[in-house]
């Protein structure tokens, strides 16, 4: 593949992108701001979020910037009135069933978009964990502010630590980032890296000692 | 009604535990003719007898073919047989009655390809067929049909079944490869597709079981007999699996294109419960409703497009005045709910807000702003999720609301009475041994 940049129409702008780089990377390039929540740099795109998708001409759905490849001459609209409603939809559905109260970014993104999570009523199911799980002397896990976001589990595995500690249970809606078999932390084959703790967005995972601070307004005598 | 069926010929005919009662209806004899054709001919066939995929999605199976042909080993043929969509039933029937037949089919496409590997993935609650195949496939080892040097030809295909576990999302093919491979169901990000990066990441030919079996009549009768059947733009037959409130459900061969009053009325023999037609969902749960107004149109993709319709995997489902269609449309939002894998943000939330408000449509408790959620919802779903799950998880309800007389005030589908319960099984879907029964044959005009 050629290295010569090639013309892609972003919000009707000529810009000119490296080939193989991705709309998003061509975007911010450009200036251009396209949101995020499951997309980490450091880690494999795998465009789950679909916050980042824009309006693609010729294309039936709306793509995901963060995977889809720039191409020569192709028409891209990253704020239309189609993008802008899955967007905010999405925020709604998933502020209406996730405690974002540690997310500050995505709190920027309900207000960016006009999002309204307690259209669905107030007796709109939500994504309830129970306890906080506290079962190592590292860190926590609060799965009621879990997003689902997945970069726990690629750090854990091929993308940094291949540890493999963290898959899934549960489906659709009842999915949820799981132990194998639920089984604490200690009893899997997690080394206590850190780096799952690292890339949450959300506050999901924490070290204890700032778990323990919240909870008792002191650090933990060790 | 010239029409003479081949894809069901020998259901009920032959013991489909029998490979000598296969061969000598014929079986075979495809793969011998392929072999005499060459791979390169036989893959030429197919792109231009323009075999559009039965499974639902209708891409055409030639150009899958070709590509793989061309690509590098190893590479892997596979028939999907996770048949699980709604008021599917094709698939079961054929490897329940027929099992050599998708076998040869398989082992045809894999000499053309290219391939020494393929699975058969059934759908893990349809144990007789897989039974049937599992030993269809064992008798094709001992009689030289596979393993190595297969009719003294030197092509080498080994062939597995394997058995789904329960999840409607691994009939999505990327999802799929993902199960062989024994991981989560998850769909993959497409592209790459499965012709360029399939199962192990090799070049894959993934085709359903219906479009597998329409190349054995069309490599022995040849190009222009296919050709000759339907429309010009997806010719062929067609398996239409009739169901719901007909006089007589079951399983309808016919040409592509034939139109919902041909099938409802003369194979169908009219409308049950009331004896009005109130709608008809096609496609299945995945797929859309229409009224009455589109009995003639013909059932082909390119018909169904033109009317915002899908033929999917041919699933023709019908409901008469008296059904509470409110409560069918709780059921279709219930089964997304459960079958959403929870990948992709869309799918995973808004099966879920889906089924809230559609359970409160369909017990009167609807609130100021539910029904502008829910269209928004089914954009968003349709729009932006990763896989045909989430994009299609809104399609029959929204296409209810749209099509079939919802009155948004009163909150009631004008056309239905709903003076009776869902179907139920006595009210028409058919159990597997009465759809035998009249497998093909049409019945003279009830209307």
């Amino acid at each position: 593949m050629s290295d010569t940049p090639i013309p892609v129409h972003i919000d009707d702008r000529v810009v000119m992108a490296t080939p193989g780089i991705t709309v998003l990377a061509a975007a911010h390039a450009a200036g251009i701001a396209i949101p995020t929540i499951c997309y980490h740099d450091h880690l494999t795109a795998n465009a789950v979020c679909r916050i980042c998708v824009v309006e693609w001409m010729g294309s039936r759905t709306l793509v995901p910037a963060c995977v889809a490849k720039v191409q020569p001459n192709a028409r891209i609209y990253t704020n239309s009135e189609r993008v802008r409603t899955a967007r905010r939809v999405i925020l709604e559905m998933l502020a209406s069933a996730v405690d974002l109260s540690e997310a500050p970014e995505l709190q920027v993104l309900l207000t960016e978009y006009g999002a309204d999570p307690h259209r669905f009523g107030p007796d709109v199911v939500r994504r309830e964990h129970g306890a906080v799980k506290v079962d190592n002397p590292f860190y926590v896990r609060d799965y009621d502010k879990c997003i689902l976001c997945w970069r726990c589990v690629q750090v854990c595995a091929e993308d940094v630590q291949f540890t493999f500690a963290l898959g899934f249970n549960g489906r659709g809606f009842d999915t949820s980032i799981a132990t194998f078999f639920d089984r604490p932390m200690p009893e899997t084959t997690c080394v206590f890296c850190g780096n799952c703790v690292g890339v949450c967005p959300t506050g999901a995972l924490k070290g204890k000692r700032e778990y323990m601070a919240a909870q008792t307004g002191s650090p933990p005598t060790r | 009604m010239s029409y003479q069926p081949v894809l069901t010929a020998r259901l009920g005919k032959i013991d489909p535990a029998s490979l000598s009662d296969y061969e000598a209806a014929g079986g075979f004899q495809a793969l011998a003719r392929a072999m005499e054709l060459g791979p390169k001919a036989v893959v030429e066939l197919l792109r231009e007898a323009y075999l559009l995929g039965r499974g639902g999605a209708a891409f055409p199976a030639g150009i899958k073919w070709k590509a793989v042909s061309e690509a590098p080993a190893p590479k892997y043929v596979i028939a999907n047989a996770d048949e699980s969509e709604p008021g599917t039933f094709k698939d079961r029937i054929l490897m329940e009655g027929d099992p050599f037949a998708l076998v040869e089919a398989v082992i045809i496409a894999a000499f053309a390809v290219g391939a020494e590997q393929g699975y058969i993935y059934i759908r893990g609650e349809y144990p007789l067929a897989i039974a049937r195949v599992q030993h269809a496939v064992n008798a094709c080892y001992n009689a030289g049909y596979l393993g190595h040097d297969i009719l003294g030809t030197g092509f080498h295909f080994d062939l597995e079944v394997r058995k789904g576990a329960g999840a409607y999302i691994c009939g999505e093919e990327t999802a799929l490869f993902e199960s062989i491979e024994g991981k989560r169901g998850f769909p993959r990000l497409k592209p790459p597709f499965p012709t360029e990066y399939g199962l192990f990441g090799r070049p894959t030919v993934i085709n359903n079981v219906e479009t597998l079996l329409c190349v054995l009549p069309l490599v022995l009768r040849g190009l222009e007999w296919f050709r000759n059947i339907g429309p010009e733009k997806s010719p062929g037959p067609k398996l239409y699996c009739l169901s719901g409130r007909v006089q007589r459900p079951g399983l309808v061969e016919a040409p592509m294109g034939t139109t919902l009053r041909t099938l409802i009325y003369d194979y169908g023999g009219g409308v049950t419960g009331s004896g009005e037609l109130g709608g008809v969902l096609l496609g299945g749960a995945a797929g859309v409703f229409v009224g009455p107004e589109h009995l003639d149109v013909p059932l082909d993709f390119a018909g169904l497009r033109s009317i915002d319709a899908v033929l999917g995997s041919g699933v023709v489902m019908v409901f008469d005045t008296s059904v509470d269609m409110k409560a069918v449309l709780r059921r279709i939002a219930r089964f997304f709910r459960h079958e959403s894998c929870g990948k992709c943000y869309p799918c995973q939330l808004g099966t879920q807000r889906q089924y809230e408000i559609v359970e409160r449509l369909a017990t009167d408790r609807l609130r100021p702003g539910d029904l502008l959620a829910l269209r928004e919802i089914g954009q968003t779903m349709r729009d932006a999720s990763i896989c045909g799950l989430g994009q299609t998880a809104s399609g029959a309800v929204l296409s209810a609301l749209d099509r079939l007389g919802y009155d948004e005030v009163s909150n009631r589908f004008a056309r239905f009475n709903e003076n009776e319960g869902v179907l139920s099984p006595a009210s028409g879907l058919s159990s597997p041994l009465e759809l035998y029964s009249h497998v093909g044959h049409p019945h003279p005009s009830s209307h």
